[in-house]
C-alpha cells in the first residue's frame, strides 16, 4: 500500500476491483464502512457479485481478464472530459516528457519486438533528452510527442462500445463507474483502489496495476489522504517478506540481485545505480552503493572489507536474462534438474498453479524438508491421490514449526507498518519458532563447511551471531536489520560510536563504516529503542489517522508515501481538510526563508518547488524521489511488455480473436512447454471462463483452517459457482456434485447455482463465467473419516502461464468445462 | 438496566465472525455440514447453533441484492416463551432483559415453547434442554459485550443500554429512509434485538418478522395463555407463510 488501512476512511470514492475486501480482508471493511457513512461512494467491479458487491453503490460485472479494457476506457473518459488535475499531471508526472520517435505501437505490439526471442528491446521506448541527459519536456502538454499525447492516442481506441464488447459490462454501467470515480480528479477529492490477486494473477497482472496507477496520477490521487494504490496483501506479513527479499530478483530493500555479468562490486553498483543530471531530481536510488555495501557488511561483519569488495562475490548471482521465479523453479524441478527443496511455511501442491505438475515435480527430488505447523498435502504428497509410495524416491523431512503467537518478532502489514509482537504461549512439543530452526540450520551448515566445504568462504564468513542463551533472539536480528556503525565515525558533524545503531538510512555509508540488513528498515530499531513496539494512540496534528507513534512504518515512519505530491507547487495541500503534509516555512517578500514541513514525514524535506510569489526555487526537488527523473511514470519504459498497458486476451480465452488488436495474447507472457503444460484453445470443450478465489471462512490452501471444525462447519466443501442460466443448459441442480474440468485435470465439487453470476455478452456471443475457491486439499479433513469424499485443490485446474514481469501465474482467468457427475 | 442489540443489516458483510464467536464463547461444537448450494451453514438453528447468518439473493427493480440477516433470539420485552412456560426456574428474564433458558426447560413441553415463539428460535438439544442465545449474560454481567458484538468488524452489531440503542437505531433508520423508503426497524417496540432492514423483512428471511402479524393476531393476544390452543393455528400460519 502507498497509504495504509486506516486511511481508507479518508476516501471519497473507493474502487474495489481485483479484490474482494469484505470477504478476504474483512477488517478492512471497517474503514470502508466508515468512509461510506461519511458519504463516500463504493464501486465493486468483479466477475461475481460478492459480499463486497452487496455493500457497493455501484456494481459492474466484468469477464475475468478484461480489466485493462475497463481501465483503459476510464483513461479515455478522464482525458476527453478533462477531469484530470492538470497542475499535478504537468508538474509531477512524466506526461510532459518527449518520447523518442523510435517508440511506436502498431497492431497490438510496441516497437522493438523480437519474434524469435519473444522479447522487447526496451531501448526503443526512451525519452528525448538534452545535451546533459535531462529529459526534454513540454509542460503545456501540447507537443505531439509528449507522453500525454501518446497516452491520448493509445487509449482513443478504448471506446465504450469496444470496452463493453470485451468486458461484458454494459455501456451505461461503464459510464456510471467512470463518472463516479473520475469525480475524484477534482482538487481536494480523493479516490482509492483496493486490489489484490484478482489483478496480479494474470498474464497482464503488472499492467493491470500500472493502468490504475496511471489513473490515480491523472486524477492527482497519489500521495493524498484517501488515495493511493493499495495492494491488500494475502497474509499478514507478505509485505515484510517482500521487503526482506523473499523474491529471487531482489536483495533486501529492493536492491537488485547481482547478475552473472556484474562480476565485481564496482560493476554491480554502476549497473544498478541510476544517474540523473537534473539538479532538481533527488534520484534517491543514486544512494544504491551505500545500501549495498551496508547490506554486505551486515551479511559478513568483520570479514567484509574494502580489499575483498565487502564479500560481494560470496553472494550468489543469477544468470543474465534467466528467471528463477515460482513457475520456473517448479518447471526445473519437473525436468529433474533439482535435488532438494525446502517447503517452508507453504503448501505448493495446493497453492501453486497447475498443482498436478508440482506434485509430479516433487517426485523427482532426492529430498524435501517440509517446515509447517501441520502436515499438509506437500509433506504427504507421496501418499496423495494417484501416488504409489513404493515408486517415490523423495525423502521427506518434517520440521514442526511454532505458530505465530508462540514466537516473538515483527510482522509488516499491507500498510508497511512494522509491528512488534510478543510471545504468548510457549511452542508445543518439539515445535520451534522459524528463527530457531534457521539459526540451528545455519550453525550446522557452517560447522560442516568448516570441516570440508567446497568454496567455503560465503558460509564460513557469514555473520551468524543471533542467539542469546542458546536461543534465537529476534531483537538481535531486528537491530541487525536496522544497522550499526562499524567504527567511530563523524557524520554530519556528529560523532557516531562503533556498535551504536544507525539513526536512519540518511546516515548509511558506502565505505564499510555502517551495516544495515535492509536500508528501508534503517530507523526501525535505534538507540531510542524498538520503534515497532510503540503503541501510542495519539494521532498527528492533521487528524487523518496516521497515528505516527503506533508501531513504525517504512520508510522513516512515512505513513503515506509520495506525500509531497499531496501539495501544490508552493507546498500547500490540494485537500485543506484531509491534508497530509504542508509547508509552514516563514515568508519574506513573497519568498520562503525558512524550512518547515508539518504533518506526515515528508518525502524529503526540501523547500517546495515554488515560492508563494510563484518564482521557482533551485533548492527544491521533484516529489517522486524514487524515480530517476523525479516524476511519476505515466509512460513506463521499464516493463517487459510495454510502456502503456494494453488489453490482451488471457492465455486461455473464449474468443478466437482479440477484439482490441491483431495481437491475441501478451506476446511476452511466460509460458512453459513440458508435457504437463497444456493450454486450452478457443473452440474446445473448455468454453467457460473461470477464476479462483478465496472465501472469508478459509485461509490460503486451508492448512490452518481446514483442521478447524468451526470453520469447516461454515464452508465444508469445495464448490463451483455458476449462473442459473448455465445451470439450466447443463441441467445442473443447486447443491449437486459436479465435475469441473480443464485441459490439465478435473475436480469434483458442489454446484452453487446463483443469481450472483450472469452470462456475459462478449464480442456478440454469450460467454459463461464460473468460479472456484482454492482452499481445499485431500489431506484435511481426513478423508478416511468423511466417507472417502475428497475435497481437492482447484489449482489442479489452473494453468502454468504467467506475467512477464513478475511471473505470477494466471489463475484468475482460464477455461473450464462443467458437467454433471 | 435493560440492554438491547442493534443489528444494522445494511452494514453486515456476512463474514460470520459472529457465528464463530458465539460457538467459541458458548463452547458449542461444530455441526457436520455439507454444502447444499449456498454459503449459508449450518442449515438451521439447533441445540448446538444459536446464531445463523441468513443469506438471500433477490432481484429488486433490476438490481441484485444479497441480503444478510444474522438470526438469533430477539429477547422479547414481553416474551411469549416465558409466558407460556409459566415457570421462572425454567425460563426467566434476567435484569439485562435477556430471556434465559435453564436446564429445567427439559421439563417443559418443547413444542409449546417453540410454537409460542413468533420467530421460531428455540431448539431442543440432544439432552432435551431447550436452547437459544442467552445474550452472553455471563459476559454482560462482567461489563463485556456479547461475543458476537465484540467480533463484528463493521459495526453491524451493536449493544448497550436500551435507550442509547433505540436512539442509535432511530438515527440510522432516518438516514436509511432517505435512500430506501421501505427501510424499517423490525418489531422495534417489542424486542431487545432491533434489526434495521432496507426492504421487506420477508426478503431477508422467512422468520425475520413476527409471523402472526400478517394474520391480524397481535402479540398481546398471542402471549396470553388462554390463547395457548391457538399455537396450533399459529403453526399452521407459519407453514403457509
Amino acid at each position: 500500500m502507498t497509504n495504509h488501512w486506516i486511511d481508507i476512511r479518508n476516501s471519497d470514492c473507493i474502487l474495489i476491483m481485483g479484490s474482494n475486501a469484505a470477504e478476504n480482508h474483512p477488517i478492512s471493511f471497517k474503514y470502508v464502512t466508515e468512509a461510506q457513512q461519511k458519504g463516500a461512494k463504493l464501486i465493486s467491479v468483479d466477475p461475481r457479485f460478492t459480499r463486497t458487491s452487496s455493500k457497493a453503490d455501484i456494481y459492474g460485472g466484468l469477464r475475468s481478464g478484461s480489466d485493462i479494457a475497463v481501465l483503459g476506457g476510464m483513461i479515455k473518459y478522464i482525458l476527453e472530459n478533462k477531469l484530470y488535475n492538470k497542475e499535478y499531471v504537468a508538474n509531477y508526472t512524466n506526461a510532459p516528457f518527449l518520447v523518442n520517435r523510435s517508440y511506436k505501437f502498431k497492431n497490438g505490439k510496441f516497437s522493438g519486438f523480437d519474434q524469435s526471442k519473444k522479447k522487447y528491446d526496451k531501448k526503443k521506448w526512451g525519452f528525448k533528452t538534452d545535451s546533459k541527459g535531462v529529459p526534454s519536456l513540454d509542460r503545456s502538454l501540447r507537443d505531439k510527442n509528449t507522453v500525454f499525447a501518446h497516452l491520448k492516442k493509445h487509449y482513443s481506441r478504448y471506446n465504450l462500445k469496444k470496452v463493453s464488447e470485451i468486458s461484458g459490462v454494459s455501456k451505461s454501467k461503464l459510464l456510471e463507474i467512470y463518472k463516479t470515480y473520475a469525480a475524484t480528479g477534482k482538487k481536494g477529492k480523493a479516490g482509492t483502489i483496493m486490489y489484490a490477486m484478482g489483478w496480479t494473477q494474470h498474464t497482464v497482472g503488472t499492467q493491470n496495476i500500472r493502468c490504475m496507477a496511471m489513473i490515480q496520477l491523472l486524477l492527482g490521487n497519489m500521495g493524498v489522504a484517501g488515495g493511493g494504490v493499495n495492494a491488500l496483501r494475502g497474509e499478514s506479513n507478505v509485505q515484510g517478506s517482500t521487503d526482506h527479499c523473499l523474491l529471487w530478483h531482489i536483495w533486501p530493500g529492493y536492491l537488485k540481485t547481482p547478475r552473472a555479468s556484474n562480476t565485481n562490486l564496482t560493476k554491480y553498483n554502476k549497473k544498478w545505480t541510476p544517474v540523473s543530471h537534473d539538479s532538481l531530481s533527488a534520484n534517491w536510488w543514486g544512494n544504491t552503493p551505500k545500501y549495498s555495501v551496508s547490506f554486505l557488511k551486515s551479511m559478513f561483519g568483520e570479514k567484509a572489507k574494502k580489499s575483498n569488495e565487502f564479500g560481494y562475490n560470496w553472494l550468489p548471482k543469477v544468470d543474465d536474462g534467466k528467471p528463477y521465479s515460482w513457475l520456473d523453479l517448479f518447471d526445473e524441478m519437473y525436468k529433474g534438474k533439482m535435488d532438494g527443496f525446502f517447503a517452508w511455511g507453504q503448501n505448493p501442491t495446493c497453492s501453486g498453479a497447475n498443482a498436478g505438475k508440482t506434485r509430479d515435480a516433487i517426485e523427482k527430488l532426492d529430498w524435501m524438508v517440509n517446515v509447517n505447523i501441520f502436515d499438509n498435502e506437500t509433506g504427504s504428497f507421496w501418499r496423495g491421490p494417484g501416488k504409489d509410495p513404493s515408486k517415490i524416491k523423495t525423502e521427506v523431512f518434517m520440521l514442526p514449526a511454532a505458530v505465530s503467537i508462540e514466537k516473538e518478532g515483527s510482522i509488516t502489514n499491507s500498510g508497511r507498518w512494522m509491528q512488534w509482537r510478543y510471545q504468548g504461549p510457549k511452542p508445543l512439543g518439539n515445535s520451534k519458532p522459524d528463527g530457531d530452526i534457521i539459526l540451528e540450520l545455519g550453525q550446522k551448515i557452517k560447522s560442516l563447511y568448516k570441516k570440508d566445504g567446497v568454496f567455503k568462504e560465503p558460509i564460513v564468513n557469514m555473520k551468524w551471531d543471533y542467539e542469546t542463551h542458546g536461543e534465537f533472539d529476534a531483537h538481535k536480528v531486528a537491530k541487525e536489520i536496522n544497522g550499526y556503525f562499524t567504527k567511530d565515525v563523524k557524520v554530519k558533524g556528529k560523532l557516531c560510536k562503533k556498535g551504536t545503531l544507525v539513526p536512519s538510512f540518511a546516515w548509511l555509508q558506502a565505505d564499510g563504516s555502517t551495516s544495515s540488513g535492509n536500508w528501508l528498515y534503517c530507523n526501525s530499531y535505534t538507540e531510542k529503542g524498538n520503534m515497532a513496539a510503540r503503541r501510542s494512540k495519539k494521532d498527528s496534528e492533521n487528524k487523518i489517522g496516521l497515528y505516527p507513534e503506533f508501531s513504525w512504518c517504512w520508510p522513516v515512519n512515512r505513513r503515506i508515501i509520495y506525500n509531497r505530491a499531496s501539495v501544490d507547487l508552493k507546498g500547500q495541500p490540494w485537500d485543506k481538510k484531509h491534508w497530509v503534509v504542508k509547508f509552514d516555512g516563514k515568508v519574506k517578500d513573497g519568498k520562503y526563508v525558512s524550512k518547515k514541513w508539518s504533518g506526515d514525514v515528508p518525502d524529503g524535506g526540501w523547500y517546495p518547488m515554488q515560492n508563494p510569489d510563484g518564482t521557482k526555487r533551485k533548492d527544491s526537488k521533484h516529489p517522486f524521489i524514487m524515480r530517476k527523473h523525479g516524476h511519476a511514470q505515466i509512460f513506463g519504459p521499464g516493463k517487459a511488455d510495454g510502456p502503456f498497458p494494453e488489453h490482451y486476451e488471457p492465455i486461455e480465452s473464449p474468443l478466437r480473436k482479440n477484439p482490441m488488436s491483431k495481437q491475441y495474447n501478451n506476446p511476452v507472457a511466460a509460458v512453459f512447454n513440458t508435457d504437463a503444460d497444456k493450454y486450452a484453445k478457443p473452440g474446445s470443450k473448455f468454453d467457460i471462463v473461470c477464476s479462483t478465489y478465496r472465501v472469508t471462512e478459509h485461509w490460503q490452501t486451508g492448512v490452518m483452517t481446514r483442521p478447524q471444525d468451526l470453520l469447516m462447519e461454515l464452508q465444508p466443501q469445495v464448490f463451483v459457482e455458476l449462473s442459473e442460466e448455465l445451470a439450466k443448459i447443463k441441467k445442473i441442480k443447486n447443491g449437486e456434485r459436479v465435475v469441473v474440468g480443464s485441459i490439465r485435470a478435473s475436480l469434483e465439487c458442489t454446484a452453487v447455482v446463483t443469481k450472483r453470476l450472469k452470462p456475459f455478452k462478449i464480442a456478440g456471443k454469450t460467454v459463461h463465467q464460473a468460479g472456484l475457491p482454492w482452499h481445499y486439499g485431500w489431506r484435511w479433513p481426513d478423508f478416511a473419516e468423511t466417507g472417502n469424499v475428497i475435497e481437492e485443490s482447484s489449482n489442479l485446474l489452473t494453468p502454468s502461464a504467467g506475467d512477464p514481469n513478475t511471473r505470477i501465474p494466471e489463475t484468475k482467468a482460464f477455461m473450464v468445462s462443467i458437467s454433471k457427475k | 438496566m435493560t440492554k438491547s442489540f442493534f443489528i444494522d443489516t445494511t452494514l453486515c458483510t456476512a463474514c460470520r465472525g459472529c457465528q464463530v464467536a458465539c460457538k467459541q464463547w458458548q463452547g458449542l461444537p461444530a455441526e457436520k455440514t455439507v454444502n447444499k448450494g449456498s454459503y449459508e451453514n449450518p442449515p438451521d438453528l439447533s441445540g448446538n447453533t444459536y446464531k445463523v447468518v441468513r443469506m438471500s439473493e433477490k432481484e429488486r427493480n433490476g438490481k441484485l441484492k444479497w441480503f444478510f440477516f444474522p438470526e438469533q433470539c430477539r429477547h422479547c420485552i414481553e416474551a411469549p416463551c416465558l409466558e407460556t412456560a409459566e415457570d421462572s426456574s425454567a425460563i426467566y428474564k434476567d435484569k439485562t432483559g435477556a430471556i434465559i433458558f435453564t436446564k429445567k426447560t427439559k421439563d417443559l413441553v418443547a413444542d409449546d415453547i417453540i410454537s409460542a415463539c413468533p420467530y421460531n428460535v428455540p431448539r431442543v438439544a440432544k439432552n432435551g434442554i431447550l436452547t437459544k442465545c442467552n445474550m452472553c449474560v455471563d459476559r454482560v454481567h462482567n461489563g463485556l459485550k456479547p461475543a458476537c458484538v465484540k467480533t463484528c468488524p463493521t459495526g453491524a452489531m451493536q449493544f448497550g443500554d436500551r435507550s442509547t440503542i433505540v436512539s442509535k437505531a432511530n438515527k440510522s433508520l432516518a438516514k436509511l429512509k432517505r435512500k430506501s423508503s421501505k427501510a424499517q426497524l423490525i418489531d422495534q417496540k417489542d424486542l431487545n434485538v432491533i434489526y434495521l432492514v432496507e426492504d421487506n423483512p420477508k426478503y431477508y428471511f422467512k422468520n425475520a418478522i413476527a409471523s402472526y402479524k400478517y394474520e391480524g393476531i397481535t402479540r398481546q393476544m398471542a402471549i396470553r395463555k388462554i390463547f395457548r390452543p391457538l399455537t396450533n393455528i399459529i403453526k399452521a400460519v407459519e407453514r403457509i407463510g
